[in-house]
């Protein structure tokens, strides 16, 4: 779909392209980092950045809440993360606001953006999401909450419990799941029997849609529908949005072993930035110099978060043994 | 003061706080409705507060505790009801890798101030799957606090204290308890610490430290033997953590200690409570650390005949009681 379909303003356009390119570059740094041996982990959402962005700029940040899962750099930047934040998550700083240097690097959260910081089991946070939701519910707060997994955790039990109690309990809420046709090395065909996941969502009395996370305009106006749906008391939404891992699983993984070299060159020329990038041009929102001198900006923002965050303090040691119970 | 059983001590101090802190909510298979729950626990709640604040749950135990996740997250105290300890299991993950580690993980940002109540406990012919004591599953993560009331007193004071706790508390009621046992409480609002052990008695000659209905059988044993012995009876209350000082003064009090617990003995709290006397304490020991606990067999049985075998019961603690006090 054309992007200016999807009623957003020129504007603001161009400031979804400004998130989505900056994420896709502060990724290629985490990894930069990773490489020369500053950070001993990361783990992309290169290949979901178009979708993610789209996703996030359905909600209004200030008051719905975001439960994400290792991917979804992109999405919390929206919901208010900085490069900076992101950058001291994956150097272990103790102004990390994910978790003050404790969890492993994208294991994003952040207190004071409304984003619950989720565990690497993958899936709990779907039934936190659901407490999260009828807490709104009750509170008629009028906020509703987004929670994100890959296409791996629909077969983790939590994923049923969850959905099921969202249809119970008709919460103002929105479940996604990222479908990047992998599960570290273990394809959809070998994790689940359907084409398509939304259509699970009928089974637990939800709403389900599936969507082309490479499509901008598709991704965002269907997000916007569920959000709507949320807000307005008639329930939850399951939205399967496909997108691609351009990378292996994590910097422990080279997907090369197992993925063909035309399977990932395919993904490759099919790069949701890029079509972007061409959407952006052919519609004549943005044109060459503009698309290069973001492309700088970033790169000097992106210079400049990194120099700060290595400059942040690492947590003290005496720090192991605090916030395990309530202190007096 | 009021005379008052065990459970209806519990459905008592959830009624308080609910009066008190309208974020409390509870919910579990079976709470709300009219049923209040298989052991009636929650009767009359949903009635006083509404089926937002009272509900039934799905049954799916994992959904149950990663809900009160959410909803503490919130802010909400959310209390939630495993039907039997025995259910527990399909929940460990949200127990252990949310609940326990949300404060830790996020250095204080974020919270699970939320209580997870379940009956617990053999003797009522539950066979292997409404009789186990699945404690020590959790005895041992750090963020956690375990603890079970043992008296009708305590049943009301460490409730209402877990329900204020802004920690995840696992709360464990023995179930023949429940009726089993009554006494005068008082009627006002009182509190009970949930990481304090509590001695019942002072005596001299040894120290017996329970909890549950192993309690009850120390006690009864304490009065049958006070001719010949006293005994210094430790309600040990906190299964995790465990209150060292209080243990540790006890014994040293004594030199002598018995440890009971109807858990299968392996990998059971008294072997972590051993384990600290043995480590802190051992030379101030009269004699070897005696620890009375049911078999290692992989659940408690049916029939009556096999359920006796399994369960420590009052002659054993009795005997115990007199043999390391003649030692």
């Amino acid at each position: 779909m054309k992007l200016k379909d999807s009623q957003l303003t020129k504007d603001e356009l161009i400031q979804a392209y400004r998130m989505i390119k900056e994420a896709r570059m502060l990724d290629e740094r985490l990894w930069q980092l990773n490489r020369i041996g500053k950070s001993t982990f990361n783990i992309s959402g290169q290949g979901a950045e178009v979708g993610q962005v789209a996703m996030a700029l359905a909600f209004e940040h200030d008051k719905d809440y975001f439960l994400p899962y290792y991917r979804d750099m992109a999405a919390v930047m929206v919901w208010g993360m900085s490069a900076k934040d992101i950058l001291m998550g994956s150097l272990g700083k103790v102004d990390d606001p994910s978790s003050h240097g404790r969890q492993m690097p994208n294991h994003y959260g952040d207190r004071a953006h409304n984003i619950v910081p989720f565990s690497s089991t993958v899936t709990t946070q779907y039934p936190v999401a659901t407490g999260v939701a009828l807490a709104m519910q009750i509170d008629d707060s009028k906020a509703i909450t987004l929670t994100a997994t890959g296409e791996g955790s629909t077969s983790e039990g939590d994923f049923h419990e969850a959905l099921n109690f969202a249809g119970v309990q008709k919460l103002p809420m929105v479940f996604v799941i990222e479908n990047n046709g992998y599960a570290i090395s273990t394809p959809n065909s070998e994790e689940f029997g359907v084409k398509d996941l939304s259509v699970r969502a009928t089974g637990y009395g939800i709403f389900g849609k599936q969507v082309n996370g490479r499509d901008f305009t598709e991704t965002y106006l269907a997000f916007k529908e569920a959000a709507d749906n949320a807000r307005n008391d008639k329930g939850a939404t399951l939205i399967e949005m496909l997108v691609d891992r351009l990378t292996a699983h994590s910097s422990d993984d080279d997907q090369r072993v197992y993925r063909t070299p035309e399977d990932i060159a395919e993904m490759k020329e099919n790069d949701c930035v890029m079509l972007m990038e061409r959407q952006l041009l052919s519609e004549k929102i943005l044109n060459e110099d503009e698309l290069e001198g973001i492309k700088k900006e970033l790169e000097i923002k992106i210079n400049q978060a990194t120099e700060e965050a290595e400059e942040m303090p690492n947590p003290a040691s005496d720090q192991l043994m605090t916030h395990i119970y309530e202190e007096e | 003061m009021s005379e008052k059983s065990y459970l209806e001590a519990l459905n008592l101090a959830i009624t308080e706080e609910m009066r008190r802190d309208e974020g409390v909510m509870i919910f579990g298979e079976d709470v709300g409705g009219v049923k209040g729950g298989v052991f009636g626990v929650t009767k009359g709640l949903a009635e006083e507060f509404g089926d937002q604040r009272v509900f039934n749950s799905p049954l799916g135990e994992s959904e149950i505790a990663g809900l009160a996740v959410g909803l503490g997250v919130m802010g909400h105290h959310a209390i939630a009801e495993f039907q039997f300890a025995d259910y527990i299991l399909p929940a460990v993950n949200q127990i252990m890798s949310e609940a326990t580690k949300m404060r830790y993980k996020s250095a204080g940002d974020w919270i699970s101030p939320i209580v997870m109540r379940t009956p617990y406990g053999g003797g009522v012919r539950g066979g292997f799957y409404h009789s186990q004591s699945t404690e020590k599953i959790f005895a041992g993560q750090p963020g956690l606090r375990i603890v079970t009331p043992s008296t009708v007193y305590d049943a009301k004071g460490m409730l209402k204290s877990a329900i204020r706790s802004e920690d995840p508390v696992l709360f464990y009621e023995h179930k023949k308890l429940y009726r089993s046992i009554k006494d005068d409480i008082p009627d006002v609002d009182y509190t009970v610490p949930l990481d304090k052990a509590n001695v019942i008695e002072h005596g001299d000659d040894v120290t017996v430290i329970a909890y549950g209905m192993m309690l009850q059988f120390v006690l009864n044993a304490a009065e049958e033997l006070k001719d010949d012995f006293s005994i210094e009876v430790v309600d040990l209350r906190s299964l995790y953590p465990i209150d060292k000082d209080t243990v540790l003064e006890a014994i040293r009090k004594t030199g002598k200690v018995l440890l009971v617990t109807e858990d299968a003995k392996e990998g059971s709290v008294m072997n972590n409570v051993s384990a600290i006397i043995a480590e802190e304490a051992l030379f101030d020991l009269d004699a070897p650390i005696k620890i009375l606990a049911g078999p290692d067999s992989p659940s408690m049985p049916y029939a009556k005949s096999l359920e006796d075998a399994f369960l420590v019961n009052q002659a054993d603690v009795t005997k115990s009681i007199r043999e390391l006090a003649e030692f």
